[in-house]
């Protein structure tokens, strides 16, 4: 049988080391959580997962707390929600935490929270903007707006216990706390090797993905899942699709085998495909060397009639082609099956072994 | 790949061999790094300090190309000191005795001064690789990239086989694929010997099944020529006509001006693709193709999970899907094909005709995909091959297998060994990469990694034009120094077209794969005037 403890008053089973929050999670109760990154070490940042735990002499912090036989936890109670609110009221007030043109608007635990509280009015004075460091955005594909920042340290448990290339930390102390890179240098100056992870789990609008800016809300977008095109890991993708162009590519959260994670191509490298350089018509050879454009009736009867003329005069194997390993599985398929049943030669190979 | 990814962050002991994640599989490194920070051993056998052995127990630098006599050592070692699976390797494999007698003659003391590492080092090593079960193997293109590819791939399964390693979870023996789909431009068949499904061309039963299925009277029975072949008969006159679809080959391959010369003998070239490159230059014909997210279609990643890729985009202008291409091609030619989408492809002739994909249908691609073999409709896909050390083919077969070293070695006129490979910024020859915004100002041009040593011998400063040059070219290009190379190595890639490595590479090929050697040739470097 296993442990269980009250969860608002009903009966909840946990596993032994867990935290109130996963618990709870398991017992169909989300905790609001600013902080907590699924897999890293819980830091209780943030406050905001707090619950009222029968005889504990505060609220506790759900992420951080483990949960034992019989123990009573209230996450709904009067106590709780001022407790949050008033943890809310001072995050709002910890920096410029205007939403009109933040791209994370509608997508910001901060304002979900803000909005569930009906919070209005800033309740505390907020931070003077000359105690604010200026955004850093040297490198081209992240915008760290330090306006924004809750220092709640999930960008810093991302970067170091879940792709573990250690560019950020926390830094400084007190007012003038600051998520830093090493020596506080921009982040193009620094061991990041833009992956991007900070960016995913921001709760906030603090990063962001600069070539995203102004291009789209996320309600506007259509989020369609798909498969990165770079190296052979596989990693799943969200494309962030507006009006048929992809603005922003995040990971797909506890997908095979990447599970929400992905590396600087697979997150910023997409917009090749945009080029103006693309191929966009058939192109014919004329004889002076120059190329000039073609419809694909001419251009395949060129193609077709060249093959039958050196299947005829030479046969079938004085032909040869190779299959792209970056296409997709279907258009290797046809290829080989071109080669194979049209032209009747097995002169068919790809990249594989070079 | 015989084990999966989700191996990674569970595994207990890893020994890579001729892998650099962080840069060439950035995601599944990640994986690797989390398992070490919670305890697993890592073994990081490389010429270079790539980036994981920060995180590694041992770092063991071996000289290039010289894995074969290592490994034998290995398991010399092994063998001697008792250390291997004996019961594994009774019930599980055949020709250990052949093996035994081979790698006898590989004491740690004969494999020291080949590889540059210690014989006590060996000793250590092995011990270490036997101190932990199971332990995974991972290996990238460090392994396959010589003249004796198939041979390191044999040592590396050997090595795996003799520790009891293949079959189980967290162990096997485990190639990471380079490119997002060289997995399943394999498993459809563009390969020269077998139909899709690794069905062999050979096999009158194989060929019946498939003339009925496209409708021929029959197929060719003699398997076809190998990408390195057909390149070297566009010169002979025996291959007239050229398809190249996707591929940059006068960047990829090995000796540029060698390789440009066959294009250009060409009777006829027809390329097929998303951008002009330095190949398309060379054709007669060329068509313009859908790219990625402009159509929907499936990719096999080095797990052999079939995942699907989907269409967000029409093609510009009269580009259109490469499937389309081919079977109008066909139509020209006088065959009507019926599937008119790549879901119609997969479903009603893929799936249908390669026997471990059949339990593979669109339908079930929502989710994470599906491992093949996936023989049928409600098969779960298989994680793990080779279960419980029962092999494809029965018994696995262990090889003896004698060290040869690499092509070409340095020597007073070429005193520096070449290797190369990519760097995270960049892919392959940027015709992708290269037109993303922002990703040439994290790498915006090529260097010439050399070690602090040859700098300071040569009065060479970090960052300054250096000269290499080999018998095939010459490149003007950055020195980099850095310790992540140890003396007497330079390390270059073949992003940028200028300064490309391939125009010092060496052509030469494994005998079996036609795998280049890629890996290593030899160079000499000059202070630029």
């Amino acid at each position: 049988m296993a442990d269980t403890f009250l969860l608002n008053g009903k009966e909840t089973p946990f596993k032994a080391g867990q935290m109130i929050l996963e618990a709870a999670k398991g017992g169909g109760i989300e905790i609001p959580t600013l902080c907590y990154l699924k897999g890293s070490t819980p830091t209780g940042a943030c406050r905001v997962c707090c619950v009222e735990v029968k005889g504990a002499r505060s609220l506790v912090a759900a992420c951080s707390t483990p949960v034992s036989p019989g123990m009573e936890v209230s996450t709904d109670s009067e106590i709780v929600h001022r407790a949050r609110k008033l943890n809310v009221e001072l995050l709002l007030s910890s920096g410029k935490h205007s939403c009109i043109a933040c791209e994370a608007n509608g997508n910001c635990r901060l304002q979900d929270l803000a909005y569930f509280y009906k919070i209005t009015d800033l309740k505390f004075k907020e931070k003077e903007i000359s105690d604010i460091p200026p955004t850093e955005d040297e490198n081209p594909f992240i915008i760290r707006d330090f306006s924004r920042c809750i220092l709640c340290g999930k960008c810093v448990q991302a970067c170091n216990e879940v792709v573990v290339n250690r560019a950020i930390s926390q830094g400084y102390r007190g007012k003038n706390s600051k998520i830093v890179t090493g020596g506080d240098s921009p982040y193009n100056d620094s061991e990041c090797v833009f992956c991007g992870q900070c960016v995913q789990v921001c709760p906030v609008g603090a990063l962001t993905e600069k070539k995203a800016k102004g291009l789209g809300r996320p309600w506007e977008t259509q989020k369609i899942r798909t498969t990165c095109p770079y190296c052979g890991v596989g990693c799943q993708q969200l494309l962030h699709v507006k009006d048929g162009k992809i603005i922003k590519v995040t990971a797909v959260e506890d997908a095979q085998p990447n599970q929400g994670r992905l590396c600087v191509k697979g997150r910023f490298a997409y917009d090749f495909i945009y080029s103006e350089e693309r191929l966009k018509t058939p192109l014919i050879r004329e004889k002076n060397g120059e190329f000039r454009e073609a419809s694909w009736d001419e251009a395949l009867d060129l193609v077709a009639n060249k093959f039958k003329e050196i299947i005829k005069k030479d046969g079938p194997d004085a032909i040869a082609g190779v299959s792209c390993a970056r296409s997709i599985n279907e258009d290797s398929y046809q290829m080989q099956k071109l080669f194979r049943a049209v032209i009747g030669t097995n002169n068919i190979d790809h990249c594989a072994r070079t | 790949m015989t084990n999966s990814f989700a191996d990674y962050a569970k595994a207990k002991l890893f020994i890579l061999i001729g892998t650099n994640m962080t840069e060439a599989h950035p995601v599944a490194s990640t994986f690797v790094k989390d398992a070490a920070l919670n305890g697993a051993k890592l073994i990081v056998i490389d010429p270079r300090r790539t980036d994981l052995v920060d995180f590694a127990d041992m770092h063991v630098q071996l000289k290039v190309g010289s894995d074969v006599a290592l490994i034998n050592a290995l398991m010399n070692v092994l063998i001697t000191e008792n250390l291997y699976d004996k019961k594994y390797v009774e019930s599980c494999t055949e020709g250990f005795e052949e093996l035994k007698k081979k790698v006898m003659e590989y004491t740690p003391e004969k494999a020291a001064p080949i590889s540059g590492i210690p014989a006590d080092t060996i000793r250590e090593l092995a011990r270490k690789m036997a101190s932990i079960k199971p332990a995974m193997l991972m290996y990238t293109l460090g392994i396959t990239e010589h003249i004796c590819g198939v041979n390191n791939v044999m040592s590396c399964a050997n090595l795996q086989m003799l520790l009891g390693n293949v079959g189980v979870e967290c162990g096997g023996v485990n190639p990471q694929r380079g490119q997002n789909n060289v997995q399943g431009a394999c498993d459809m068949g563009a390969l020269p010997n077998v139909f899709p499904g690794y069905q062999q061309v050979a096999n009158a039963d194989a060929r019946a099944k498939f003339e009925k299925a496209w409708n021929v009277k029959s197929l060719p029975d003699k398997p076809g020529m190998m990408m390195p072949t057909m390149m070297k008969n566009l010169t002979t006159g025996k291959v007239k006509a050229f398809y190249v679809f996707g591929e940059n080959l006068a960047n990829t391959e090995p000796d540029i001006k060698h390789v440009e010369h066959e294009l250009q003998s060409a009777e006829f070239l027809v390329c097929q693709d998303i951008f002009p490159t330095e190949t398309t230059r060379f054709a007669h014909v060329i068509l313009p193709a859908a790219a990625w997210s402009e159509d929907d279609g499936t990719f096999a990643s080095s797990e052999r999970r079939v995942n699907r890729v989907r269409k967000v985009s029409v093609p510009p202008g009269d580009a259109k899907p490469n499937w389309w291409i081919f079977k109008e091609l066909a139509k020209k030619m006088g065959h009507e094909w019926t599937s008119n989408s790549a879901q119609e492809i997969w479903d009603n002739e893929l799936s249908v005709l390669a026997p471990s994909m059949a339990g593979i249908k669109y339908s079930r691609l929502e989710g994470d995909g599906l491992q093949w073999p996936c023989p049928t409709a409600d098969h779960p896909g298989t994680p793990t091959l080779h279960k419980d050390g029962k092999f494809t083919r029965g018994l696995g077969m262990l090889k003896a297998i004698d060290y040869i070293p690499p092509a070409e070695v340095p020597d007073k006129e070429y005193p520096f060994v070449l290797s190369t490979g990519r760097r995270l910024y960049h892919y392959h020859t940027r015709t992708q990469t290269g037109r993303c915004a922002g990703i040439n100002d994290l790498l915006g041009e090529e260097t010439a990694d050399i070690s602090p040593a040859d700098a300071t011998a040569k009065g060479i400063v970090d960052g300054e034009k250096i000269l290499v040059k080999s018998r095939r070219g010459k490149v003007e290009v950055k020195a980099r120094v850095t310790d992540q190379v140890p003396e007497g190595l330079v390390w270059m890639a073949f992003h940028f077209r200028e300064t490309c490595a391939n125009w010092l590479t060496n052509p030469v090929y494994d005998p079996t794969t036609q795998t280049a050697e890629y890996k290593a040739c030899a160079v000499e470097i000059e202070k630029l005037k």
